[in-house]
């Protein structure tokens, strides 16, 4: 079962933001896209994070999986403090925390939902036939086992979606980070794929950060945090209820 | 070898591309190993070449100039000279012009200075008893399908007493030489020099050289000065030195064989690296999206850029190994249908080392500066295609 509001306010945060702000120079121009963000996300959570266009969802969500550093401020995500990690010690610690899924899927074209799943797993030492079982125990979870040979261009935009999730999964991550997740699928697709990370949640514990525009996507959260001009707000910005109404 | 398959995997994104690319490389070193070959025996002349107790004596104006037969008793006279022989060169024709045929005509003692040459006794015996009589090496008797007892005409310019510019001589053997180095010699046709002088009209009782044996290695210097000095202020200077280093003058003199095959190479290498180094642009611009997931999956610079390294360095290997093989099965080829007029050595384990070492070379360089552009990209920006 998933995490209640007030269990999940209980739960020891696995991600705690301080003071974090995101400054992009522009010439010679500096936008603060981020201002001193205060976040701390429970663990097993399943988060929604909206906002209007360009106010700083895909930014913070960057920055809790460790795609992007702050400029300001701390983040700790499972303990361990990860905005002063260099290049190299970032992709370690992503490589084995964090899983990732985007609205676009982003699966190497040329290889096979397998060997799509597998690639997190080559930066491990499991054998090649571990390898092949963990991805192929991950496909399952997904429900796309009988399609684990086939290729990006032969599965429909849900299935690679579920693709991509196997992927961030198979290394067992505790946090998982979607960037508009249902953003290119159609409503009946959209509804697998939140389904699919609803049951992640409920019964494997992952912790979910899910930015969408979808408010119909967004109920699928235990909770929503709304992001207006680089601010986390209380309530929704106008256009956001107006778009939640619609 | 576990990331083998997502090198293998980028170069089948753009079959087509990839093919042409690897069509060009494969192109390159065929060329490469043609050239090499060809280079590598102008190079190694005279090198393995058993000669040293060999003296030749030529003419010092240019080899090749007559010089008088008498030559021979004053030369066997010289205190160290075991043996001294002589012999004369002219070009042939075999049924067509285009089908040179190198025609030696030896003293009859001659042969017995190179003992490393395989002459059956009988063919020996028959080539000293035939005054027509001609030995062909193996590779020259293959070339035109001739067999012991045939007769072979062939077209000079050297004319006879009768007028007659075409010499016939009936073949009593085969003889073969082992020395690779020297293998090209087997394209020559032996007669007997007797012959030739007698029925030759121009140039009678002159020699092309004197092969001379001597005792005493180490008396080679002075022996071959005294030789000289035989003729020193005569109409005939003579230049005598070690066999080898007249096979060694020789390659020498050929250096631009080795220019030539250079610049040739060189600018083949060139258009290489420009055509391989624009695939390699075009192939990691394309990928930059899927170089940013490979790192959001955690994948560090240092191994992207290792992988995108390997799959150059793959597809330069992958083309010249086939493009050496090619150029292997090629060398056989040109070897039987130009025969000795062009030396060619097989594609020797040297040739395979630089050619492996300078398709790693140009996979390293010509893919370095894209991988550096590839993975100086902002994660985030290499996702979203920026």
């Amino acid at each position: 079962m998933p995490l209640t509001h007030s269990e999940a306010r209980a739960a020891k945060p696995i991600v705690q933001m301080h003071g974090v702000k995101k400054i992009y120079e522009r010439g010679k121009q500096k936008v603060e896209v981020l201002h001193a963000i205060d976040l701390d996300i429970p663990q097993g959570a399943f988060i929604a994070l909206m906002g209007p266009s360009g106010s700083g969802k895909t930014t913070l969500l960057n920055l809790i999986g460790g795609l992007d550093s702050p400029s300001e401020g701390t983040i700790r995500v499972s303990g361990k403090q990860i905005d002063q990690l260099g290049e190299d010690e970032l992709a370690s610690w992503r490589a084995s925390s964090v899983g990732f899924v985007f609205q676009f899927y982003n699966l190497l074209p040329m290889l096979s939902a397998r060997k799509n799943v597998e690639i997190p797993l080559l930066l491990t030492k499991l054998s090649a036939a571990e390898r092949k079982r963990h991805a192929l125990t991950a496909l399952e979870l997904v429900g796309l086992s009988e399609r684990a040979e086939h290729h990006p261009n032969e599965l429909s935009g849900g299935q690679q979606q579920r693709v991509a999730i196997a992927r961030a999964i198979v290394s067992d991550p505790k946090l998982l980070v979607c960037d508009e997740p249902t953003g290119d699928l159609d409503r009946r697709s959209a509804k697998e794929v939140l389904s699919l990370l609803q049951a992640l949640n409920a019964s494997y514990g992952k912790t979910i950060v899910m930015v969408t525009h979808d408010p119909k996507a967004a109920e699928y959260a235990q909770s929503v945090l709304h992001l207006d001009k680089g601010s986390l707000v209380a309530d929704p910005p106008s256009d956001a209820k107006a778009e939640k109404r619609a | 070898m576990k990331f083998l398959e997502l090198i293998w995997a980028a170069l089948n994104i753009r079959r087509v591309r990839t093919a042409f690319t690897l069509v060009s490389i494969i192109a390159a070193f065929l060329l490469f190993g043609l050239l090499d070959s060809v280079r590598s025996a102008f190079a190694h002349a005279g090198e393995g070449i058993p000669g040293a107790d060999r003296l030749i004596t030529a003419a010092k104006v240019s080899f090749g100039s007559p010089l008088p037969q008498s030559l021979q008793a004053r030369i066997q006279t010289v205190p160290g000279v075991v043996a001294a022989s002589y012999g004369s060169a002219f070009l042939g024709t075999y049924q067509d012009p285009k089908n040179l045929v190198p025609v030696e005509a030896y003293e009859k003692h001659y042969l017995d200075l190179y003992p490393e040459w395989y002459i059956a006794a009988d063919h020996r015996e028959a080539f000293k008893s035939t005054k027509t009589g001609a030995l062909a090496g193996e590779t020259l008797a293959k070339k035109y399908n001739w067999k012991v007892g045939d007769k072979i005409p062939l077209q000079s310019k050297v004319q006879q007493q009768s007028g007659d510019t075409t010499w016939t001589f009936d073949l009593v053997g085969i003889y073969r030489i082992d020395n690779p180095n020297l293998k090209a010699m087997e394209g020559i046709l032996y007669i007997n020099w007797d012959y030739f002088d007698e029925a030759r009209v121009a140039e009678k009782g002159t020699v092309t050289w004197y092969t001379v044996k001597v005792r005493d290695l180490d008396q080679s210097d002075p022996i071959s000065q005294a030789i000289d000095a035989l003729s020193a202020n005569s109409e005939h200077e003579t230049r005598t030195q070690s066999e080898a280093a007249l096979y060694a003058e020789w390659g020498k003199q050929l250096a631009d064989v080795g220019l030539i095959s250079g610049s040739i190479m060189g600018a083949v290498f060139f258009t290489l690296v420009l055509l391989t180094g624009n695939t390699m642009a075009q192939a990691v611009r394309e990928r930059i999206p899927e170089l940013g997931i490979l790192r959001t999956l955690g994948f560090s610079r240092r191994l992207i850029m290792s992988l995108i390294l390997g799959e150059s360095v793959l597809m330069l290997m992958a083309g010249s190994v086939t493009g050496l093989i090619a150029a292997t099965a090629a060398v056989q080829v040109l070897k039987a249908k130009l025969g000795p007029s062009l030396p060619m050595l097989p594609i020797a384990a040297d040739i395979w080392l630089r050619a492996l070492a300078v398709a790693a070379i140009v996979g390293l360089v010509v893919a370095a500066i894209p991988a550096a552009r590839g993975i100086r990209v902002r994660i985030i920006d290499a996702i979203a295609g920026r």
